[in-house]
Parts: C-alpha cells; sequence; structure tokens
C-alpha cells in the first residue's frame, strides 16, 4: 500500500464521560476509496467531521497528507492546530452531507461559485466555467438559475457533491449522502458517485446503507462498531464471508430491513 | 378655529416626526447591526461593550434617556470644560436611535444565532472565514428574519417620537399641544393626531413589508 494520505493514531473523541472513538488506527491510502458501514451511533460520522475539522480530537494523532491535522508544530513539539493551519489543511477535504446543507439564499451556480471566488480567488469567469463544468457532471446544467427548494432531494444532493468538488479537494468525504433521499432518488446521486470513484486520483470515504453500492465502487469496507473497526476487507471479504459475528448481524439486519 | 385650519400646524408637526423617526430608525438599525454582531464576537472587549451598551439603553427609560442627553450632558460637559449642548433635534434622533438600536442587536443577535449549525458546517467545510461565514452566509439568511421585528420596533419608534415634545422639539405630538393650549379644542385636535399617527403608521409598515419582500425573495422561490 502506498503512503497513506489519511491516518488516524490512536484517536480518541468523546464527549463527556463517553466515548465515541476509542484509540481508532485508521488509514486510507491516495486513490483508495473506502466505505464505512455500522450500525446508528458507532462513530461513522465523527470519523468524517473530525477529518474535514468540525470536531475536535481529545487524544491521538490525525494525519492528512502526512502532515497533522488538529497539531502544528510549534517551539517544543506539536501544539493544538490554530485557526491558520486548519484553514491550509482543509484546503484538502470537501464533504458532502446527509442533510445537503446548501446555501438556500444562493442560486445553484452561486452556491458553486461563491467559495471558488472568495476562499481560493478564483475569477468571475474561472468560477463560472468550473461550475458549469461541474454542473455538467452532476447533470444540472439546466438548474444553475435555480434556488435549493426548487430542486428535488437527489438534485440538490448532486449540487452538494458539485460544491465540494469546486474546491478541487484531494479526498472526498461523504456521510450517509442519500440517506435523506426518497428511495426513487437514490439511484441518480448513487451514479454520480459511481462516476467520481472512477477517478483515479481522488480519495473517497463513504459512509453509507447501501450496500450493494458499496460493494460496487469501494477498495475496501470497514465496519465500525463501538467507536472502532471491528472488522475490514475487500468488499467481497466482508459482504460474503465477514469473519466476525458482529458483522454478521449487522449485514443480515441491514439485508433483511 | 374650524378643523381644517388645525392641518397646517399640525402637518408641520406630522414632518418633523416623519424626520424624526426616519432618521432615529437608521441610526438604530445601524446600532442594531454594530452591537447585535459585536455581541457575538470573539473579543470580550467588543462582547462586553455590546452588552453594556444594550442592557443600559434597553433597562432605563426613553424619556430618562432624552432628559440625559439634552438636560444633564450639557452639564457634564461643562464640568470637563466641553461645550457638549445639543439641539433639541440632535437630541431627539440619537435618544430614540440608541433606544430603539438596543432591542434592535437583540433581534439582529437573536436572528444570526437561529441560523442552522449545519449551514456553518457547509461553510466550515468550504474553508470560508468567519467574516466570509458572517456576510455571506449567516447576516443573508438572517436578515429576513430579522424584518418582522424590525417592523415593529419601527412603529414604535415611531410613536416613541412624541416624547420628543417634551424637549421642544416641533413635532406632531408638541403641535397638538400648542393648539390644545390655545383652542382648548381637544377632541378634535386630538382625533386628527391620532389618525395622522396611524396614517404614518400604516404607510410605514407596508414600507416595511416591501423591504421584507425584497431581502428574502429567495425563501418563497418555488417553481
Ligand atoms: N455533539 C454531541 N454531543 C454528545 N454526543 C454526541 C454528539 N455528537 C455525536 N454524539 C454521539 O456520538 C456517537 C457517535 O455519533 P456518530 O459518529 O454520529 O455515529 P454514526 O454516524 O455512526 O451514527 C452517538 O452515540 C452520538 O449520540
Ligand atoms: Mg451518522
Amino acid at each position: 500500500m502506498s503512503e497513506p494520505i489519511i491516518k488516524f493514531e490512536k484517536v480518541v473523541k468523546s464527549y463527556g464521560n463517553y466515548r465515541v472513538l476509542n484509540d481508532l488506527d485508521f488509514e486510507v491510502a491516495r486513490g483508495e476509496k473506502v466505505t464505512i458501514i455500522g450500525p446508528s451511533g458507532s462513530g461513522k460520522s465523527t470519523v468524517l467531521r473530525i477529518l474535514m475539522t468540525l470536531e475536535k480530537i481529545n487524544g491521538g494523532v490525525v494525519s492528512v497528507g502526512n502532515e497533522p491535522l488538529w497539531h502544528e508544530k510549534g517551539p517544543n513539539g506539536l501544539i493544538p492546530a490554530r485557526e491558520a493551519h486548519l484553514r491550509k489543511m482543509r484546503k484538502q477535504l470537501g464533504m458532502v452531507f446527509q442533510q445537503f446543507n446548501l446555501f438556500p439564499h444562493m442560486t445553484v451556480l452561486r452556491n458553486l461559485t461563491e467559495a471558488p471566488m472568495s476562499v481560493l480567488g478564483l475569477s468571475k469567469q474561472d468560477a463560472r466555467e468550473r461550475a458549469e463544468e461541474l454542473l455538467q457532471l452532476v447533470g444540472l446544467s439546466d438548474q444553475a438559475q435555480k434556488f435549493p427548494n426548487q430542486l428535488s432531494g437527489g438534485q440538490q444532493q448532486r449540487v452538494g457533491i458539485a460544491r465540494a468538488l469546486a474546491m478541487r479537494p484531494k479526498v472526498m468525504l461523504f456521510d450517509e449522502p442519500t440517506s435523506a433521499l426518497d428511495p426513487e432518488l437514490v439511484g441518480e446521486v448513487l451514479n454520480v458517485i459511481a462516476k467520481l470513484a472512477e477517478e483515479h486520483d481522488l480519495t473517497m470515504l463513504l459512509v453509507t446503507h447501501e450496500m450493494r453500492f458499496a460493494r460496487e465502487v469501494s477498495d475496501r469496507v470497514c465496519f465500525f462498531d463501538q467507536g472502532n473497526i471491528k472488522e475490514q476487507g475487500t468488499p467481497d471479504e466482508l459482504f460474503t464471508n465477514p469473519r466476525e459475528e458482529r458483522t454478521r448481524a449487522f449485514l443480515k439486519a441491514v439485508l433483511e430491513g | 378655529m374650524p378643523w381644517f385650519d388645525y392641518l397646517k400646524p399640525l402637518a408641520d408637526g406630522a414632518w418633523i416626526t416623519v424626520q424624526l423617526t426616519v432618521f432615529s430608525t437608521i441610526l438604530g438599525a445601524l446600532l442594531s447591526f454594530i452591537f447585535g454582531i459585536g455581541k457575538l464576537s470573539d473579543n470580550w472587549a467588543i462582547r462586553a461593550i455590546s452588552i453594556a451598551y444594550i442592557e443600559v439603553f434597553r433597562g432605563t427609560s426613553l424619556l430618562v434617556q432624552l432628559f440625559w442627553l439634552y438636560f444633564a450632558l450639557p452639564i457634564a460637559g461643562d464640568a470637563i470644560g466641553l461645550d457638549l449642548r445639543l439641539p433639541p433635534v440632535v437630541a431627539g434622533v440619537a435618544a430614540l436611535g440608541l433606544n430603539i438600536g438596543a432591542y434592535g442587536a437583540e433581534v439582529v443577535r437573536g436572528a444570526i444565532q437561529a441560523v442552522t449549525p449545519s449551514q456553518y458546517e457547509a461553510a466550515t467545510a468550504l474553508n470560508f472565514t468567519s467574516r466570509q461565514t458572517l456576510w455571506k452566509i449567516s447576516l443573508p439568511q438572517a436578515i429576513p428574519e430579522m424584518m418582522p421585528s424590525f417592523g415593529n420596533l419601527a412603529v414604535q419608534n415611531l410613536k416613541d417620537t412624541a416624547l420628543a415634545s417634551l424637549i421642544s422639539l416641533g413635532d406632531l405630538a408638541f403641535r397638538a399641544e400648542q393648539l390644545r393650549n390655545y383652542t382648548q379644542d381637544s377632541t378634535t385636535i386630538y382625533t386628527i393626531v391620532l389618525l395622522m399617527y396611524f396614517g404614518m403608521a400604516l404607510v410605514l409598515t407596508a414600507m416595511m413589508r416591501v423591504l421584507e419582500a425584497s431581502v428574502g425573495r429567495w425563501r418563497g422561490a418555488r417553481s
């Protein structure tokens, strides 16, 4: 395996006395597509939210691109990361949220151009061209002037994906991107994600309950339970031949549910 | 005196009332944003100043604030060798604006805080600075939420201008009182005054509605 782009070392995350992540060790290689599955409350979102700097960690080290995410170099070793460091690190990451989290007061186009212009400093012209390419990729070229609340959930989530991609991240984080959608709209979003998965360079970390899809697109599947990885392997290994009793029970419940 | 003879002096007063309302509402809106945003600042000094302003002006009566600016400030100024005498219009606009701004600041703070956390998370994920997040994400969503309360405050402010007659500002209430002293025709005069205030309030409310619709167009958008 080539050098990991994401590395969790003995990471602890707790809320009060409750340990959400328990000495988690976890690595993702550059370009790897990893799916995280597991019961609700097992810490799947927390892993992504820590990477997107939405949650701090309480112990251990998280590295992105070989550099600590939540720490920076001080005069005497590592100190907690300050905003400037976090801003530098965030450039490498993009996130797609379960509830889309589009900006409701901006048109679709504006949702895609605002951050590239004000954060990356792109000209209006360049940001627009980038947005139009991405809208084409997600099949929404004709919706550029609409507001999010004029779109279906599936369309909104495709805008959410395009908006994250507009920042050209190296790592894309998907937190249950289809869980808020009506069943008939799930396919169109998964198709877009599958298309992205063909991109050799893009690292993808996906939390989902769509097992068939996970099997198709991922290089590796991790089963999370109680704040740690209980079992992981290639989709074939994990889905056809799970070793752990917990994994078997979970898969049985999901596939029958 | 026939009733229509009252109209000219009352209309003159009403014009002063309109000016007082407009200028103090604009001042109040500015103060609302400055101190409402200030109360949410990361900087404790800015936060402390904002809280102090809001609490002082909400916790004391407008009348006292008005008298303080008009009567007490010049004397306080005298003591330190400064001429702080304010023309009645300035004292009136300042007192009304400062007062309404303190209430408005709480409206602004509340509306900003009511923007859902998931919007801030999206802003963080896209690497906006906190200043960009305020100006581009949270304020544009918060402003339409503030408008109904701002409308109420503006009408409240219009009604409060009547207090300015107590520092001899020739507003509508002052003119009415003058006429009444002169003619003793309370019923007619105050009926006209009532209607005039009510008419102004209607116009103000309509204007705030238009403003509300224009800042919140995206909310109604549906195909
Ligand atoms: N802000 C919070 N305060 C307290 N507990 C939280 C908070 N956020 C998450 N948790 C808890 O952490 C656990 C893991 O959450 P999460 O990572 O969202 O799980 P998953 O995505 O696997 O369903 C859950 O039990 C949840 O209740
Ligand atoms: Mg979750």
